[in-house]
């Protein structure tokens, strides 16, 4: 039971990691690394689910009659690609918030924020 | 095809001139004349609505629809047109006295001023002819924010504050109370119509008949109920033309007008006498009227004291409706008639003498009917008609008023009729007492009659005042068919 | 060719973003990226009027069959909101290029115009698409474009709301994402027409409730329903006037299509509702969203970040429908969504007018710019009538509807609350009314007579369409009726 759902225990650990520091940390560039986390246990929920027991590659052939579902493979090229799209825009912010505020820290941008009021 | 016509005129001419007055703003005589010319071509219009006889009543006109296959409709009944007359010859003789008083207190803002007026009138002809009660619903709202501007033109703190006051009010009663009744009708009936002698029989189970008839009184915050007659008062921050036209006659009346309308062809008179649905709001209304009498009592800006009359007046108009017996309603419909023209009287004679004296408190007035002799006869004329004593008009109404309680067999409300006739007695024959007998304080000379533009319109006010009283025998006969 | 416009609405934008980028000359990229806007607007007229008379349309991409191929399909629901989405575009683009050369420096406005295609593109296609996965995908692209729309706000603060919107669009993406995964594990099917026909045989198994719940988390998240609200208001109020304007009307509206489409196609009713019973959520949470967000739209400084809060409470309306679940509130949910998209569209325009002139559109700076820009000035009292839903305005069309349909139910209680937060709605707009008009304007206000061009009319034809459409109100709620019926 344990070992047979052991990527899914995997993807949900990592979830759970990535979440847990995009809520907890208040380093902007910490947030950013956790939402990667976040997204990349999900690109391992996608991979696994496509994965056949002793299936291999999807090659049309009379010597192979298992495959592998190659279309969520295929999908998480895409979610890959948006991914690494997000991580761009992110740092992107994260460049120009630190040019404005001099800090990536959440509590003193606010800090900053309330002072100016 | 004559009705229609006739009808979607009376709605065109005010947005015509409010249109010709927005054009011509730059041009101060011209917008006059457009002003004037509006209201005299109206109160033609609607004239030649009375000609079409009761053969038109109950057409409904309807130019498209606007909800869910209810239409925005428009149809004649005499209630209807009784109001529409009432609205459209003093909204004349208004404009004449708006324009002599705007000039004399040099207000800013006039093509504004006339401008709004124009679109308050219209929307008292979509509450007149209004055909069902989305349509009622919808020219009130135009109504209440039509006048907004009114009420606020001086621009300042005091102005904003009454804004507030009375545009809260009038929204949050209607919205509250008003509009969730009509859904409430929409919803249970299907309908929204109005018909002669209600549609309501059967239709609801008496408790929740008890509870409709409470929300639409209340929820139309034009008729003064207390506790939301607040807005009343604080609109008298607008110039005098406003309160007189708006808050003495077409916004109040409007408010009652509603009731009334709503009394007759929703729940209808049989309905109503039969049970009990409108007993909470002749107790309410007939405290309304003594308390409103005893506050305007202890008001010294006359203004004031005229505007809590109105309260107390508006509620004779609501009991009326809610006795729902034949002489009751007569009375009520009546009361708009005879209260408007004497309402109106005196708020003119109240900007007659700011205009020329500079005075607002009652206790300001001593000795001034020596130099303004014709706008104190005025008000005494217009004071006995609304305390009801013959010869005036208000003495038919509250005859019938009285006649209705005592039919309906409600003999405390019929007491009250009369401790509030001494009451208003009280608070509206000081004023003449002091303009006439009092030696006067201050130094009066140099003070003389407002201008011509000011007398005429509150002469002919409290002329007809006078004139009425002989008329209100074919008033009565011409709402005949109400009680049929 | 006609036959292709399902899929040329969503093209037509995604290949005129990169060559806006490429031919990089403000004036030329406004007026290149403002007809392509115009033209899809063209297509999704025609579309409209296709569905209305012809029932819906179903695209294959490249002539793969679904449920192998990708499949467009775009029903009278996704119609609606095309046409909703694709004219708010046009005219956003058409009225502010004046504020657009303002307000972003000049080299970064060819990329300015290139996102705003790409979120146009995004935008449209979640809605066209009849593919799970594609929705996501489309997701991400409007997504994207709109974090680096808002990030290009002057304000500092924009920087921290785009990334803020972007950590909470990302989580609320990947939720979807995850919903998408488990559904295709257990059905093998992206077409959201075969998983409509594949999901009720499965729907007792655990992991088609957990793709519920993942759906029902990243939606709301998208909606900015709350609790789930936060990024909303700062996103919008920093933001360049134009996106703010463009993301205020459309954005929202396509997430709540989102929600129709997941829970009413994809799961069915019957599962969402009866089942699963979505409602119990979906109500406190829309009750919460009216109230909470109107009381502190009141205490707001910032007029946009008011208005901001008052979208959040809107929001609560639209979903209050959905959670009347009844055919009438569905459709008052629809055209609630219709309605109010006009509205706050307009009254974000006239915000940007006042800009012209007003250092901010903090309260104290727009002290008296009513009285020193007459015109604009009424067009807010005109817009703000409309989001109390005052008769003859369009907003008084949809609460009319949503009340009856809540009377339908039975909740009296629920009508008090809807009144209320009219009434709430009226102090918050008559708050900034009154610094409009009861104050002295500055010197600086009324010595400014910097013209406002394109915009203000543009700003009328908007209120005079929620106008028309609140006295003659037969075009949209036979729109949202035929949409809502598409959903059953």
């Amino acid at each position: 039971m344990l070992s047979g759902l052991y990527n899914y225990w995997i993807a949900i650990l990592l979830m759970a990691i990535g979440f847990y520091i995009v809520i907890a940390h208040s380093n902007l560039f910490t947030k950013m690394i956790g939402l990667n986390i976040f997204q990349t246990s999900v690109f391992i929920l996608f991979i696994s689910m496509g994965k056949v027991d002793g299936g291999t590659a999807p090659i049309l052939s009379e010597a192979y009659t298992a495959y592998s579902n190659p279309l969520p493979h295929v999908l998480i090229l895409t979610a890959i690609v948006v991914s690494v799209a997000t991580t761009a825009v992110g740092l992107a912010l994260i460049v120009s918030i630190n040019r404005r505020y001099k800090t990536l820290d959440e509590h003193e941008i606010e800090q900053q924020e309330l002072e100016q009021e | 095809m004559i009705l229609a016509n006739s009808l979607y005129l009376n709605f065109a001419i005010p947005v015509i001139g409010a249109c010709l007055i927005a054009l011509l703003h730059q041009r101060r005589r011209t917008v006059e004349l457009v002003f004037i010319g509006t209201a005299a071509v109206l109160l033609w219009n609607t004239l030649h609505l009375f000609d079409l006889g009761e053969a038109a009543y109950f057409i409904n006109v309807s130019p498209f629809s606007l909800i869910d296959s209810i239409p925005l409709a428009f149809h004649l009944e005499p209630l209807g047109l009784l109001f529409s007359a009432i609205a459209s010859s003093l909204f004349l003789v208004t404009t004449l006295y708006a324009i002599g008083y705007m000039n004399a207190n040099n207000e800013k803002h006039l093509a504004r001023f006339y401008f709004c007026f124009c679109i308050a009138i219209f929307a008292v002809m979509g509450i007149a002819f209004a055909a069902n009660l989305l349509t009622l619903f919808i020219f009130y709202e135009i109504l209440s924010f039509s006048t907004y501007p009114l009420v606020t033109h001086k621009g300042n703190e005091a102005a904003r504050n009454g804004g507030r006051v009375y545009l809260g009010l009038l929204l949050s009663t209607s919205i509250g109370f008003f509009l969730i009744a009509i859904l409430w009708v929409w919803s249970s009936t299907g309908e929204l119509d109005f018909v002669r002698n209600g549609f309501l029989q059967e239709q609801m189970p008496k408790e929740a008949l008890i509870i409709l008839y409470t929300l639409f009184a209340f929820g139309v915050g034009k008729a003064g109920l207390m506790p939301f007659h607040r807005w009343l008062p604080s609109a008298m921050v607008a110039p005098t033309p406003v309160s007189a036209l708006l808050h003495a006659v077409a916004v109040v009346k409007a408010g009652v007008f509603c009731v009334l309308k709503i009394t007759v062809y929703v729940f209808g008179l049989d309905l109503l006498s039969e049970g009990s649905a409108s007993n909470l709001i002749i107790w309410v209304a007939t405290a309304t009227m003594l308390l409103a009498s005893l506050v305007a009592l202890s008001q010294d800006n006359l203004k004031a004291r005229l505007a809590y009359s109105t309260v107390s007046q508006l509620s004779y108009i609501v009991v009326g409706a809610a006795l729902a017996t034949a002489s009751s309603v007569a009375g009520a419909s009546m009361h708009m008639a005879t209260h408007a023209v004497g309402k109106i009287t005196l708020f003119f004679c109240a900007g007659a003498i700011y205009t020329a004296a500079k005075k607002t408190k009652v206790s300001e007035l001593d000795g001034l009917a020596k130099v303004m002799p014709i706008t104190f006869i005025a008000y005494t004329v217009a004071a006995l008609s609304i305390i009801g004593l013959p010869p005036m008009a208000g003495s038919w109404s509250k005859w019938f008023l009285l006649d209705g309680a005592l039919q309906a067999e409600y003999f405390w409300v019929a007491i009250a009729f009369i401790i509030s006739t001494l009451l208003n007695m009280a608070y509206l024959l000081p004023v003449v007492a002091r303009g006439f007998f009092a030696p006067a304080k201050d130094n009066l000379s140099g003070i003389q009659e407002a201008p011509w533009m000011c007398l005429l319109p509150l002469s002919i006010t409290a002329i007809s005042c006078f004139v009425l009283f002989f008329l209100l025998q074919e008033l009565h006969h011409f709402l005949q068919p109400l009680f049929s | 060719m006609t036959n292709h416009l399902a899929i040329l609405q969503v093209v037509l934008p995604l290949i005129a973003a990169p060559l806006c980028s490429l031919i990089n000359q403000a004036k030329a990229c406004w007026l290149f990226a403002t007809t392509i806007s115009w033209l899809v607007f063209a297509i999704s007229l025609s579309l409209f009027i296709e569905v209305q008379t012809g029932g819906s349309i179903r695209y294959e991409i490249g002539g793969w069959q679904p449920p192998w191929g990708i499949e467009y399909h775009i029903d009278a629901l996704a119609a609606f909101v095309l046409l909703l989405v694709s004219a708010m575009a046009a005219i956003t683009l058409s009225a502010f290029q004046r504020r657009i050369t303002i307000e972003i420096p000049k080299h970064k406005q060819g990329l300015f115009y290139t996102a705003f295609l790409l979120c146009l593109t995004g935008l449209l296609g979640i809605v066209a698409t009849g593919d799970a996965f594609n929705i996501f995908v489309f997701l991400e692209i409007s997504s994207l474009s709109a974090y680096a729309l808002i990030a290009l706000g002057e304000d500092r603060r924009a920087l921290t709301a785009s990334f803020e919107y972007l950590i909470m669009g990302t989580i609320g993406a990947t939720f979807i994402l995850i919903g998408i995964g488990l559904l295709y594990m257990q059905t093998g099917t992206l077409n959201i027409v075969d998983l409509q026909t594949r999901i009720p045989a499965i729907s007792h198994l655990h992991s088609v409730h957990a793709a519920f719940a993942f759906f029902t988390i990243g939606i709301f998240l998208k909606l900015a329903l709350f609790p789930l609200h936060h990024w909303l208001p700062g996103a919008y109020a920093y933001a360049p006037s134009a996106v703010s304007t463009f993301l205020a009307a459309t954005a929202t509206k396509v997430a709540l299509y989102l929600l129709y489409r997941v829970f009413y196609t994809i799961f069915g009713s019957e599962f969402s509702f009866e089942v699963l019973q979505l409602h119990y959520i979906l109500m406190p949470l829309s009750i919460l969203a009216i109230v909470i967000s109107s009381l502190n739209a009141i205490f707001q400084q910032d007029v946009r970040k008011m208005l901001a809060y008052s979208s959040l409470g809107q929001i609560g309306y639209m979903t209050l429908g959905i959670a009347l679940f009844s055919d009438a509130g569905l459709v008052a949910s629809i055209l609630h969504l219709f309605n109010h998209a006009f509205i706050k569209g307009a009254l974000f325009m006239t915000l940007a007018c006042f800009l012209f002139r007003t250092p901010s559109l903090r309260l104290d700076d727009l002290n008296g710019a009513g009285r020193a820009m007459p015109w604009v000035g009424f067009a807010f009292v005109v817009g703000g009538l409309g989001l109390i839903g005052v008769p003859l305005t369009s907003g008084f069309i949809s609460k009319w509807l949503l009340v009856s349909a809540v009377i339908e139910q039975g909740h009296w209680w629920l009508v008090a609350i809807i009144v209320f937060s009219s009434l709430l709605a009226l102090i918050y707009v008559w708050r900034v009314v009154e610094h409009l008009f009861f104050r002295e304007a500055s010197a600086a206000l009324v010595a400014n007579k910097q013209p406002i061009g394109a915009l203000l009319p543009f700003t009328w034809v908007v209120l005079l369409s929620t106008l028309y459409f609140g006295i003659n109100s037969d075009f949209p709620v036979q729109a949202a009726k035929a949409a809502a019926k598409a959903l059953q």
